[in-house]
């Protein structure tokens, strides 16, 4: 199987804290990888890492075998490394279809040709595809801002899988989203990750999100790799009760 | 969307012959200040792009106006080329520090002006700067120049109308809105901060050069601090981020004035007091008024359709209640 995503040896200290300590793991091309671990256990100060939005103290991560360590979160982007964020982050001003263009646009073309091409880059329609594939047919021309919080959460996967990337991280995606609602969005992950071969990583604290989405799931606590492997296996695993209820 | 640019440039088509034909009565002063109105509009109009559109609070908008003025031969490329150099703050500083970045910057300026008397005239100026003539036919004349200015300003909008609804507007908002979610979608935030900054000082340089054979003499004076800060109500009084904003704050900021002066005494008092209002009311400028109102349209709009889409979605999106409450 073909490796998409490896991260070999992540160190990130502030100070005398060390929030992520020799963390490895890898992802393969089209599984959906589950990271969780308790709060303050290093998750997301491992994905800023991934992403570029810190600079790792030690350790490399490599996309395809290419080292990728110390770009620019829009580098990687273009390089097929895409990531929601905890908090939704949608535009409010621009519509569903603006907002998809915008994900998609840097993709295409120079900047001279963005300049002088067309208006849209020539994404509508793979903009109303996604839109279609996310079920959010009827607020194509509506704001962004105007759209309830559970359809703004889908426009903010949806963005993310918009240029056909390489590899997506999704951070908390079930946070602060309705039962309902997270059936849905689960379903829609699970059908990307099937129809269109996506692979991502999805960093969650709601076990249950975790445990029936992902193929494999990494343990984090205290910085380091706890457990790693299938999710029944980890969730019986004695450590990883511990460490969620234990002390 | 596309509604909405075939609006901005049928206001473009509409405007351009009334523009033409009205002023054709006025008396020279009349002229004069209809030709600053657009002038300024122009200035504002590229600060609208940095402020308005990219997020970017410069103060030196009245400085590039005054390098354009001072430079009129090689004016556009030289401002664009001092704003892609003092951009590059911009890459590292926001908000009121990159206002002090360009603040200094503008203090420079109005140095230079004033003391290197050999290259600008100093405190004396420069006077006798020539209008254009084309093909032979002298458009010097109050009305004939009005019209070069009309016609310049007509392509400069056009240019601006095409920038800001090509790719590059959309990654200008997306910079000012969420900075950071841009760069993770591959916007590159560099790249677009520093096009912003200079394609806007450029706007100022233009209008500069078109302002130095307006007045026909320039001294320091009209590129002062005060300029800037008085393009920065403009564009902010039009509505920061709306097409038209510069249009209606150049002549909130450059005619009114004029137009007051018939009061005698208290026209600056009348000045300040509508200013006051205006922030009050309405703190997005006098455009905001409109775009909030047709937000609320589109958002009862929205509400109505997700209330008629409810029974269909009832197997799976909406049922919370509090959701759709909160929503709309």
């Amino acid at each position: 199987m073909t490796r998409v995503l490896d991260v070999t040896g992540i160190k990130k200290h502030f100070g005398g804290v060390k929030a992520v300590d020799g963390v490895s793991f890898h992802v393969d091309e089209g599984e959906i990888l589950g990271l969780i671990g308790p709060n303050g256990c290093g998750k997301s100060t491992l994905f800023n890492c991934i992403l570029g939005q810190l600079t790792p103290s030690e350790g490399e991560v490599r996309l395809d075998g290419k080292p990728i360590t110390g770009l620019y979160p829009s580098q990687l982007n273009r390089l097929g490394v895409s990531r929601t964020f905890q908090l939704l982050q949608v535009f409010p001003n621009l519509s569903v279809r603006e907002n998809l263009i915008l994900a998609g646009q840097e993709h295409k073309g120079t900047m001279l040709k963005r300049l002088f091409g067309p208006r849209d880059a020539g994404l509508t329609a793979e903009a109303d595809r996604m839109i279609a594939f996310f079920k959010l047919d009827h607020l194509a021309e509506q704001k962004a801002g105007g759209l309830s919080y559970g359809q703004q959460k889908l426009l903010d996967a949806a963005m993310a899988f918009m240029a056909g990337p390489r590899l997506v991280l999704l951070d908390e995606p079930a946070g602060g989203v309705n039962l309902t609602m997270l059936e849905n969005l689960k379903e829609r992950l699970r059908a990307i990750n099937r129809e269109l071969g996506a692979t991502f990583v999805v960093i969650e604290h709601n076990m249950d999100f975790v445990m029936s989405l992902c193929s494999r799931v990494v343990v984090m606590a205290e910085g380091k790799v706890l457990a790693q492997g299938a999710p029944a296996a980890v969730r019986a695993n004695p450590d990883v009760i511990e460490a969620y209820l234990g002390h | 969307m596309s509604r909405k640019l075939n609006t901005d440039l049928l206001i473009i088509l509409i405007a351009f012959p009334i523009l033409w034909f009205a002023p054709a009565g006025l008396k020279s002063y009349g002229l004069y200040v209809v030709s600053l109105w657009l002038v300024m509009s122009i200035a504002a109009m590229g600060l609208n792009l940095t402020l308005g559109y990219a997020g970017l609070t410069s103060l030196a908008q009245g400085a590039f106006l005054g390098i354009g003025a001072y430079a009129t031969a090689i004016l556009t490329v030289k401002a664009f080329l001092v704003g892609v150099v003092l951009g590059f703050p911009a890459l590292r500083v926001k908000h009121h520090y990159l206002a002090f970045v360009t603040l200094a910057f503008s203090v420079v300026v109005f140095l230079i002006a004033r003391n290197e008397q050999w290259l600008t005239g100093g405190v004396f100026g420069l006077a006798n700067i020539p209008r254009p003539t084309l093909f032979g036919t002298d458009l010097g004349g109050g009305l004939a120049f009005y019209r070069v200015v009309l016609v310049v300003t007509l392509a400069l909008t056009l240019v601006m109308w095409w920038l800001l609804h090509s790719p590059w507007g959309r990654a200008f908002q997306a910079i000012r809105e969420n900075g950071t979610r841009a760069a993770s979608l591959g916007v590159d935030i560099r790249a677009y901060t520093l096009l912003a900054f200079a394609i806007g000082s450029a706007f100022g340089g233009a209008a500069g050069a078109l302002y130095a054979p307006l007045v026909e003499f320039i001294d320091p004076s009209p590129f002062a601090l005060s300029a800037s800060f008085v393009l920065l109500l403009t564009v902010v009084a039009g509505g920061a981020g709306s097409f038209f904003g510069p249009f209606v704050g150049a002549f909130f900021s450059y005619m009114l004035p004029e137009l007051l002066r018939a009061t005698g005494g208290w026209y600056l008092i009348i000045y300040a007091a509508v200013v006051l209002v205006l922030v009050m009311v309405s703190p997005t400028g006098l455009l905001g008024l409109i775009d909030r109102w047709r937000d609320h349209q589109s958002q009862r709009k929205a509400a109505a359709i997700r209330a008629a889409a409810r029974p269909t979605l009832a197997n799976g999106a909406e049922t919370n209640p509090k959701e759709q409450g909160a929503a709309s």
